[in-house]
């Protein structure tokens, strides 16, 4: 949790080189450079359209990349480096690959058909393979964390828009990822449940699970984040602690950026 | 029926002092109109029945006599065999070519296209009898046709090959258009929901078998029974091959006793009888698949 504005001596447990990807004629990143370290919160900012979320998504390859490389725990998503050509992995592998990496998204797309308990078990039984009351014992846990031991048997569409999302991390969480992918988890809340997911990401962060969180929270940001960076246009313009990113910004985009969500 | 209890408007006159707003009766619009065509359509089906009652052409007595047979009973459960082979084996294969349809694969693509546009654009009755033609040719070469086990358990050898040409011509036909309605139910399913399965690392006939079928079934449910009424129904077609379903039966009875109106109504009840036990069969299976939704 304590800031760490030096360089990470340990390896980063996220690399993003040189990211670029383009829809049809849009450019959405433009080159990006990335580093998390272990145990990091990485808070991403940025106008809409400035290609944050993309970013987010070419981490668990949910989004090919036109150029550039995305590695975690120094391995590389979704494809194989083979001299100087990236092959694209099967779909088994990626699937593999994404079983580490935990993915929260703004619209929770929890399964409507299934149970709350149902949602969390179905990957850890299908993708893990581990057995079921096993798994149902370790979502009955993850419910208990984010406040909702009670709901287990409940449909999505019973729940509150929060605790829909707070069982959408429970689901991501139930993988036991070392990495979680947050794309603006707040967005679709009505302002008064924004505050129990916080909550939830909170102690995620306290308890020293890396993360990186699209949001545009700037309190939030403040509060949790050791690395505050800023996007626009496809490219990272600033990248430092809350402190030096929040209340001194160095850039004249982030500066008019901040004086209109502040 | 209050068509005509309007209240006199003298009468609300008669309690001015209770204007505050908390002692007034709500009324709800009167619809006349709705009372015309209830009526209108009374009489009509009172007259209908009162023909069926008392019009002797319809013979209802040749009706019960002929109405159980055995040799009907037996063409009704030859119907039903027709409409669950075409339907089992018809959606099995819907549902393949659907997925070939929205695969990533052009060449798996362009192969559900080719088998849709083709057995769409034959008419049943021509496939049918070109199946039941080849029937025949293969008999005579003496090669055997890997028709599948389920084939075989009727019983005599001149049936087999009757009764399997229809079933393939039916599942043949019907997987064209059970493609098309599964493809439908797949495309109605939010994308987010194939993303988060897809982030959460579940396999991909999982994913389908678990997350996007499910929910598919939603609108898949009720094209499907429209599909296999109407397969149901459409056994009748299969009587130019002289297999004993329901329709051809009863021709072959009012053949022999020109007794034309009173079998067609017993093949027509029976339609009917059957029709709405899928259609309460239906009823339980969307309220199954509708778990978890509001509506």
């Amino acid at each position: 949790m304590s800031a760490t504005a030096a360089p990470p001596a340990t390896a980063p447990k996220v690399a993003l080189r040189g990211v670029r990807k383009s829809f049809g004629d849009v450019e959405v990143l433009r080159g990006v450079d990335l580093d998390v370290a272990p145990g990091e919160v990485t808070v991403v900012l940025g106008p809409s359209g400035s290609g944050k979320s993309t970013l987010l998504r070419t981490i668990n390859h949910l989004e090919k990349v036109d150029g550039g490389s995305v590695s975690v725990d120094g391995v590389l998503v979704g494809y194989r480096r083979s001299g100087n050509k990236l092959y694209e992995l099967r779909e088994r592998e990626i699937l593999r690959q994404r079983t580490r990496i935990g993915f929260v998204f703004q619209n929770f797309h929890l399964f409507p058909h299934l149970t709350v308990l149902e949602n969390i078990t179905e990957a850890p039984v299908s993708a893990l393979r581990r057995p079921r009351p096993a798994a149902e014992e370790a979502a009955r846990r993850l419910l208990a964390r984010v406040g909702l031991a009670d709901r287990a048997e409940a449909y999505p569409r019973q729940l509150s828009g929060g605790q829909q999302q707070r069982v959408a991390i429970a689901r991501a969480l139930a993988l036991e990822p070392g990495l979680l992918l947050f794309d603006e988890p707040t967005s679709a809340l009505d302002p008064e449940l924004v505050g129990e997911v916080l909550d939830v990401i909170r102690d995620l962060a306290a308890a020293g699970t890396t993360m990186i969180v699209v949001t545009h929270e700037i309190g939030f940001a403040r509060e949790v984040a050791d690395t505050v960076v800023f996007m626009d246009e496809g490219r990272i313009v600033e990248r430092g602690t809350p402190a030096e990113v929040l209340d001194r910004p160095a850039h004249e985009r982030t500066r008019a950026f901040l004086s209109k969500v502040l | 029926m209050a068509l005509t209890s309007d209240p006199p408007v003298e009468k609300t006159a008669h309690h001015p002092p209770s204007d505050d707003g908390t002692a007034l009766t709500v009324v709800p619009v009167r619809r006349p109109w709705r009372w015309v065509a209830v009526v209108a359509t009374v009489v009509v089906l009172v007259q209908f029945g009162h023909g069926l009652v008392t019009n002797p052409a319809w013979e209802w007595d040749v009706f019960a006599r002929y109405f159980a047979t055995e040799a009907v009973l037996q063409a009704v459960w030859v119907t039903l065999q027709l409409t669950l082979y075409g339907t089992v084996l018809g959606f099995a294969l819907g549902v393949v070519l659907a997925f070939m349809r929205l695969s990533a694969s052009p060449f798996l693509r362009a192969v559900a296209f080719g088998y849709i546009w083709a057995f769409r654009s034959i008419p049943l009755i021509v496939q049918l009898l070109f199946w039941f033609n080849l029937a025949y040719l293969y008999e005579e070469l003496s090669i055997g046709i890997p028709f599948g086990p389920g084939f075989h358990a009727f019983e005599t050898v001149g049936l087999v090959g009757a009764m399997s040409a229809a079933v393939l011509g039916l599942a043949l036909h019907q997987a064209a258009y059970a493609a098309e309605i599964v493809r439908g139910g797949v495309l109605a399913v939010d994308g987010g929901q194939l993303e988060a399965a897809a982030s959460l690392g579940i396999p991909r006939l999982r994913r389908l078998r678990r997350i996007v079928l499910p929910q598919a079934m939603r609108s898949i449910l009720p094209n499907a029974a429209n599909e296999i009424v109407s397969l149901f129904k459409g056994t009748s077609i299969v009587s130019v091959m002289a297999i004993g379903e329901l329709f051809y039966q009863v021709q072959v009875v009012y053949g022999r006793t020109g007794r034309v109106v009173p079998l067609l109504m017993v093949a027509t009840v029976w339609y009917l009888l059957l029709t709405t036990a899928l259609s309460v069969v239906q009823h339980y299976v969307e309220r199954h698949y509708a778990k978890g939704s509001t509506r």
